[in-house]
């Protein structure tokens, strides 16, 4: 591992395990006070968490479509100008070399996806007012509601996430099996590496990742169904909802992933770790045109029709209180500055991993953009003066104890992934 | 009370009755003045007329909750499924007072944040040429609810007699129905109290053990009787007006319909044709709420 990498790596861990420390109040105050710590009330009925949640889902979705490139879609080889080559091109010089490498990202998407799911869980599973009912979503579910499908997708996107990962490591976890006593646990018994056997593994993790691209896709499109189907809410009442929840997913999980594999990727700083930056990068770039394009279709679209329904919750995130969270926040360092940075640098590795980063930390901002604008508007004029009280108002700002309560399930996720990447073989440098 | 059921029911009847009582009462007097001349002088002086409460010569239906209180009982006659419970509300009756706010409140014993019935208050010109307009605002009991399928478990549905219910037993607390409601009308019991932060009992003095005994008083929505404590239900749920059913089942009407000082509120069953809900909501100068989004509201205000 290179220098630069292994440097940041042990600042992470100090960063994670802060963030879960000093996240543990958060966790107090929740189970202790229950929700009169949090802002969210009843006008505005979502808050943080819920924006971290669809925030971390779509980090996972995300990761994981990335994945498919490698096992779906065969994607083996990037060449130093970030362009790609499948097997069927034929397999030049080095190119099986190339292709374990890239392998090994798939692994690292796979991990990233679950970990940001498992972040994601925590955040929306606090935000529910009986946690312990949570088994009635899987259970009692209704399938008249868009949520009890999501429910089922991203229980089902979970299973196949911890399968396809348990595939992708049984070569290497039998490898290891000599030395670790957690790779002779986790690979179940199952230790034949024969050819075949292995040629097997990358059949079911191809048949795997297929339907994977369409239980990611339904999935997270049902996450923006589930605010595209309130008519009460002109703001998320559009078919454009789950298409722009997509597009975020791909680009924040993307960004994610790209900033991943620039420290904790396969062999940081060698010639084709900087292809793969490079390559990455360019993905992103196009993903973010593609994401600013959807913005701007919502956007232009319920400005100019003029109808207050709909404008009035777009007014509020261009030109609201919290107007510098869209302006500066998104549009600043989300989109202008990654936008310059893989355009004029994208051969530098640190500004495309420096890109990544700030794409996806400033996501959490559009999600919050979704949530908190849709609600803040009242049904009805006058609503929220009629009658006070806890949470019988439009105006929302996250409290202490909610945003410590999303740094915790960062923090958690953040060093569940540090570990990972210590103890299992999700990249490995050992020839 | 008997007498009161047999009674005539229609506005028609009601008018007719009271002519009725009226014109005997003037009879009665006139007859007795006439008796009284017709006898020579007597040397006791005259017996004290008898009075007679104004009250107990009108029938109960010439008031419009005791007429109502007749109709409940004969809606309750009826199988469920033959009954529409239906709310008119007479904003021209509205004073704005909030007293079914209140009500509502201490029947449910509603903690803060939680309120079924706010009364929306308007103001109309600039001051001074201003007037202020009063909408209470109740749950519309749709009978298109768009907070009931978004429900991920089936905690809430509409009941037979066309209530909109909240299970709070199986409700896991997400509050999408409160987003999906179109009238804000329903909210989440965060588990606030009243009571939170005041005093602790000194020797001798009473705190707020004693003080907050009144909010833990049991809850009987859905006819059962719940405790406010620690995380049980309702508290994490979402709740909301469901016209008093566990008033109804008893043969009462709704709190915020009895405690309405301008008789604004009315309340009954509109498949009964001689109903006053019936009568009124046949009015021209009814409309409901957000009629735009076809949900279908049974809440009607009168203009």
């Amino acid at each position: 591992m290179a220098k630069y990498a292994s440097r940041l790596n042990r600042i992470f861990w100090i960063l994670a395990a802060a963030a879960f420390v000093v996240g543990l109040y958060g966790l107090y105050s929740r189970v202790a006070f229950g929700h009169t710590r949090a802002n969210y009330g009843s006008y505005v009925p979502w808050g943080l968490w819920v924006a971290a949640y669809i925030y971390m889902i779509g980090l996972s979705a995300g990761a994981f479509l990335f994945s498919t490139l490698v096992y779906v879609f065969n994607i083996h080889r990037v060449s130093g100008e970030g362009t790609v080559a499948a097997p069927a091109v034929g397999l030049a010089d080095g190119a099986a070399f190339e292709r374990e490498r890239l392998e090994q990202v798939g692994k690292l998407a796979l991990f990233t996806a679950l970990v940001t799911l498992v972040g994601a869980l925590i955040c929306i599973w606090m935000d529910l007012g009986h946690p312990l009912r949570a088994w009635k979503l899987v259970f009692q579910t209704s399938f008249r509601s868009v949520m009890g499908w999501m429910i089922w997708f991203y229980s089902a996107y979970f299973v196949l996430l911890l399968v396809e990962l348990w595939l992708a490591m049984r070569a290497d976890q039998v490898a290891w099996s000599s030395k670790s006593a957690l790779a002779r646990f986790l690979i179940l018994g199952r230790r034949d590496v024969s050819a075949t056997a292995l040629a097997a593994d990358r059949r079911l993790l191809r048949i795997l990742g297929s339907v994977g691209v369409v239980l990611a896709i339904a999935f997270h499109g049902s996450v923006g169904a589930i605010f595209g189907v309130v008519a009460a809410r002109p703001y998320w009442n559009s078919a454009l909802t789950p298409i722009i929840f997509l597009a975020g997913a791909l680009l924040s999980g993307g960004a994610l992933l790209t900033f991943v594999t620039a420290i904790w990727g396969p062999e940081p700083g060698s010639a084709s770790h900087r292809n793969l930056m490079g390559f990455l990068g360019q993905i992103v770039l196009g993903l973010l045109a593609l994401d600013v394009l959807l913005e701007w279709a919502e956007f232009s679209i319920a400005l100019w029709n003029g109808s207050p329904g709909e404008s009035a919750s777009i007014r509020l995130v261009l030109f609201g209180q919290y107007w510098w969270v869209f302006w500066i926040v998104h549009v600043g360092l989300g989109v202008i500055v990654p936008a310059l940075l893989l355009t004029v640098l994208w051969r530098k590795l640190w500004a495309v991993a420096l890109a990544g980063a700030l794409i996806a930390v400033t996501f959490l901002t559009v999600r919050l953009n979704i949530v908190v604008p849709g609600l803040a508007i009242p049904e009805l004029p006058g609503l929220e003066a009629a009658f006070t009280g806890p949470g019988l108002t439009t105006n929302y700002l996250p409290s202490l104890s909610e945003w410590l309560l999303f740094v915790w399930a960062v923090g958690l996720a953040g060093l569940i992934f540090l570990a990972g990447r210590r103890l299992l073989p999700i990249i490995h440098t050992e020839k | 009370m008997t007498e009161s059921e047999k009674a005539p029911t229609t506005r028609r009847g009601v008018l007719a009755g009271l002519a009725g009582t009226l014109g005997a009462a003037l009879a009665l007097t006139a007859a007795g003045r006439r008796s009284a001349a017709a006898e020579p002088p007597a040397a006791e002086p005259p017996a004290a007329p008898e009075v007679r409460p104004l009250v107990a010569a009108a029938p109960l239906t010439s008031d419009a909750l005791g007429r109502m209180h007749v109709e409940l009982a004969r809606a309750l006659a009826k199988p469920r499924l033959e009954r529409r419970w239906v709310m008119v509300i007479d904003l021209r009756k509205c004073v704005g007072c909030h007293a079914c706010t209140i009500a509502c409140v201490a029947e449910n014993k509603l903690p803060p944040g939680v309120v079924y019935r706010p009364v929306l208050d308007e103001e109309i010109g600039t001051y001074p040429n201003v007037t202020r307009r009063f909408i209470p605002r109740p749950c519309m009991q749709c009978n298109e609810p768009p907070c009931t399928p978004v429900c991920p478990v089936n905690a809430t549905w509409k009941n037979d007699d066309g209530i909109v219910v909240v299970n709070y037993d199986q409700c896991i607390g997400c509050r999408y129905c409160l987003t999906a409601c179109p009238y804000g009308a329903r909210t989440s019991d965060f588990g606030y109290t009243y009571t939170a932060g005041t005093p602790l009992a000194q020797p001798g003095i009473l705190g707020q053990e004693a003080a907050d005994d009144y909010e833990r008083v049991a809850s009987f929505e859905y006819g059962k009787a719940r405790e406010r404590k620690g995380e049980e239900s309702p508290i994490g749920n979402a709740r909301k007006c469901h016209f008093c059913t566990h008033r109804i089942a008893e043969g009462m009407l709704p709190s915020c319909v009895t405690t309405c000082i301008g008789r604004a509120t009315l309340f009954g069953d509109a498949n009964d044709p001689d109903s006053l809900v019936a009568e009124m909501i046949a009015k021209p100068n009814v409309m409901r709420l957000k009629e735009e989004m076809g949900t279908e509201p049974r809440v009607y205000y009168l203009l």
